[in-house]
C-alpha cells in the first residue's frame, strides 16, 4: 500500500476534567472493587486508566462485617463487607509508596463513623500531595454508623459535606446513595454545601435468603446490590442528577461493557466508574476504554465531549 | 498469575457428579504450586456473573504432535456439579472458549521430609492434594492419603494417586466403598501408628474441624485448604475473609482466603468462628 492511499485513523480526544483533575480518559474503578490499585497491576496498565479510586479509608483500621459477606444474585451480587480497610495511617505508609510511582491521578475514597472523623480523615489527606481528590462516602448501606446515615438525609449530608469542604484542601467528590426517594434532593443539598463533583450511584440495598437453611445469604442480613442488574436504575438516577446540578457527575452502576459506559456518558456523566465487573474480568477497564475509543472512531467523534450529555429527548 | 483467554482440551465425568476439565494454559505449570487455585469464568454471557474458584488438580503438558509445535501445557481442575455455574460447566466441550485466572493464592508449605505425611481429603477436597502428594513423593516422603466421602461416588482418582506412589485408604459414610465410617476415624488410627506425622487436609468444614481437633490432641502439625465464596480471587473484594486466631472485636484479624490462603497452618485460624460461619457447631 502506498503512502498516499493509507488512511490514518484519527484517535479521538478522550481527556476530561473533573473538578480540576485532568483525566486521560473518563474510565476509573469504583471504590472497593480495585483494592488499593496494586492488586490489579498484573492485569492492566494502571497508567492507561483515567484514575485510581482507593478502597474507602477511615481514621482507624476497620475490621468489617462478619461472614458470609457476599452472595451472587441474578446478574448481580450482594455485598456487606462493612468498609474493611487498613486505616489512613497504614494507607499512607504501605499503599501510597506504590501509588506514588504512578502517573495516574489517585482519588482517595474516605468515610468516618462520626462527623468529626470525616473531618479528621479529610485533614489527613491534605498531607498526601499525590492524592488528586477525595471521594466522600456518605452512602455505604452496610455499616451502622457513618455512611448511609449521612447520605439519606439532605440536612445531614449537607452538614458533613460543608465540614469536609472546610477541611479538605483538594477537590471534593461526594458519592451518593440510591436508597432514597428522590436522589435529586440530596444531590442539590451536597452541591450547595460545596461538593465539586458528584459520583452516583452506590449499591442498592437488597436481601437474599437461602431457602434450605431459611437464613439470609449474608451475615449482615441485607447488603448492597451491584452489577449489571442495577444499571438501568443507575442510568436513570445519573440522568436525574445531571439535570439537577451543575457540578460534574461521575456515573456508576453495573458498567461491564463499553456500551454500558457510553450510556452514562450520553446521559451526561463526565466520567464513569467500573465496579463489580473488575471481579469478573480484571482487565475490563482497559477493554471499556478501548471500546469507547473505537465507538468514537466509528461514529466520527473527535472529542469525547461531543458525546457527553448528548442525550436526545 | 495471568488471565488466560483459552479453550478446553477435555471435560469428562470421572465419577457420578464429578468432572475433570483440562484447559490449555501455556506457562501455567511453571508458576503453579500445590494448593493454589484458579478463578474460572463459566461463560462470557450472563448469568452466572461471578467467576468460580477451583482448586488445581494438576498441571502438565501434552507431547508435541506431528505439526512440530511446542508441547501444549495445560491445567486440570476437578469440580462437583452443585449449582448453576457447575451445571453449565458440565455441558462444555473440547474447543469451547473459557477464561481462567491463576494460579492464585498461597499453597501448601512442604519443605522437607522427616516422617510420615498424611493427607486427608473429603470429596471434592481431594483435588488440591494430588499435586501435593506428587511433590511430597518426589521429596522422598512416605505419603498416606485418607480419602473420605458420603458414598463411593465421592471417591475419585484413586488410581492416579496410587500411581504417584501414595498409599490410599478409603472410607465412606455408607460403606459403599472401603471402610464404613468417617475418614477422621482412620486418621486417629494412623496418628497412633505414626505419632510424628504431619497432616494436610481439605474437605467440608465438619471434617476439617474434626481433623483439627484430632491434630491438636496429638500435637500434630496441620495445614488446611479452605473453601470460601469469593468474587475476585485477588484480594480486592474482601468477601472471602476468615477470622485469624486471636481475633477480637477490638483487635480484629480477617484473613483473605484468596490471598493469605487458601492453605493455612491450622494454628493461625479461629476455628470456632470457622465452624460457626459454616453452620457446623464449634470446634473444641
Amino acid at each position: 500500500m502506498s503512502e498516499t492511499t493509507r488512511t490514518t485513523v484519527k484517535k479521538p480526544s478522550m481527556a476530561v476534567e473533573i473538578a480540576g483533575i485532568k483525566l486521560r480518559n473518563p474510565v476509573m474503578p469504583a471504590s472497593g472493587t480495585f483494592g488499593y490499585g496494586e492488586e490489579y497491576a498484573p492485569f492492566l496498565d494502571l497508567e492507561k486508566i483515567g484514575a485510581i479510586v482507593t478502597k474507602g479509608l477511615s481514621l482507624k483500621p476497620k475490621a468489617g462485617n462478619p461472614t458470609p459477606r457476599i452472595a451472587e444474585t441474578i446478574s448481580g451480587m450482594l455485598n456487606a463487607i462493612g468498609l474493611q480497610n487498613v486505616g489512613i495511617e497504614a494507607f499512607i505508609q504501605h499503599k501510597m509508596p506504590f501509588l506514588r510511582t504512578l502517573n495516574t491521578p489517585v482519588i482517595a475514597n474516605f468515610f468516618g463513623n462520626t462527623l468529626e472523623e470525616y473531618g479528621e480523615v479529610a485533614k489527613r489527606l491534605n498531607d498526601i500531595p499525590e492524592i488528586a481528590a477525595g471521594e466522600l462516602n456518605i452512602s455505604c448501606p452496610n455499616v451502622k454508623r457513618g455512611g448511609i446515615v449521612f447520605g439519606t438525609d439532605p440536612k445531614a449530608a449537607s452538614e458533613v459535606v460543608a465540614l469536609v469542604r472546610k477541611q479538605l484542601q483538594k477537590p471534593l467528590i461526594v458519592k451518593l446513595t440510591p436508597n432514597v426517594t428522590d436522589i435529586t434532593v440530596v444531590a442539590r443539598a451536597v452541591e450547595e454545601a460545596g461538593a465539586d463533583a458528584i459520583s452516583c450511584i452506590n449499591t442498592i440495598t437488597g436481601m437474599s435468603v437461602d431457602i434450605h437453611t431459611r437464613k439470609p445469604r449474608i451475615a449482615n442480613r441485607t447488603g448492597g446490590l451491584s452489577g449489571p442488574a442495577i444499571r438501568p436504575i443507575a442510568v436513570r438516577m445519573v440522568h436525574q442528577v445531571v439535570q439537577t446540578v451543575s457540578v460534574p457527575v461521575i456515573g456508576i452502576g453495573g458498567i461491564s461493557r463499553p456500551m454500558d459506559a457510553l450510556e452514562f456518558l450520553i446521559v451526561g456523566a463526565k466520567a464513569v466508574q467500573v465496579g463489580t465487573a473488575n471481579f469478573v474480568d480484571p482487565s475490563v477497564i482497559q477493554t471499556i476504554i478501548d471500546g469507547i475509543e473505537e465507538f468514537c472512531i466509528d461514529e466520527g467523534i473527535e472529542d469525547i465531549h461531543e458525546l457527553i450529555g448528548s442525550l436526545k429527548l | 498469575m495471568k488471565n488466560y483467554r483459552t479453550k478446553i482440551i477435555s471435560n469428562q465425568e470421572i465419577s457420578p457428579g464429578y468432572y475433570r476439565m483440562r484447559i490449555l494454559a501455556p506457562g501455567f505449570s511453571e508458576t503453579a504450586h500445590s494448593g493454589q487455585f484458579v478463578m474460572f469464568r463459566v461463560q462470557r454471557s450472563l448469568p452466572p456473573l461471578l467467576r468460580r474458584p477451583f482448586g488445581i488438580f494438576r498441571t502438565g503438558s501434552l507431547p508435541a504432535d506431528c505439526d512440530g509445535l511446542p508441547p501444549k501445557e495445560f491445567v486440570e481442575i476437578v469440580y462437583k456439579v452443585v449449582g448453576r455455574g457447575t451445571t453449565i460447566m458440565a455441558e462444555l466441550h473440547e474447543g469451547d472458549k473459557v477464561e481462567l485466572l491463576g494460579p492464585l493464592g498461597n499453597g501448601f508449605d512442604a519443605p522437607s521430609c522427616d516422617g510420615e505425611r498424611i493427607l486427608v481429603g473429603g470429596g471434592i477436597g481431594l483435588v488440591p492434594l494430588y499435586m501435593l502428594a506428587g511433590e511430597l513423593v518426589e521429596k522422598g516422603c512416605n505419603v498416606r492419603l485418607l480419602m473420605g466421602g458420603r458414598t463411593r461416588d465421592d471417591i475419585f482418582a484413586v488410581t492416579e494417586f496410587e500411581r504417584l506412589g501414595v498409599e490410599t485408604y478409603v472410607s465412606t459414610d455408607d460403606g459403599s466403598l472401603g471402610e464404613e465410617g468417617v475418614v477422621t476415624k482412620v486418621l486417629e488410627r494412623k496418628l497412633q501408628k505414626f505419632p510424628k506425622a504431619e497432616v494436610f487436609a481439605c474437605g467440608p468444614m465438619p471434617m476439617l474441624c474434626a481433623v483439627r481437633d484430632i491434630c491438636v490432641a496429638n500435637k500434630t502439625p496441620l495445614q488446611v485448604s479452605l473453601e470460601e465464596s469469593m468474587a475476585c480471587g485477588v484480594g480486592a473484594c474482601l468477601g472471602c475473609v476468615v477470622k485469624g486466631a486471636g481475633h477480637t472485636e477490638e483487635r480484629p484479624s480477617y484473613l483473605c482466603t484468596c490471598k493469605v490462603g487458601p492453605v493455612f497452618k491450622a494454628q493461625y485460624l479461629d476455628w470456632n468462628a470457622l465452624a460457626q460461619s459454616h453452620g457446623c457447631g464449634g470446634c473444641e
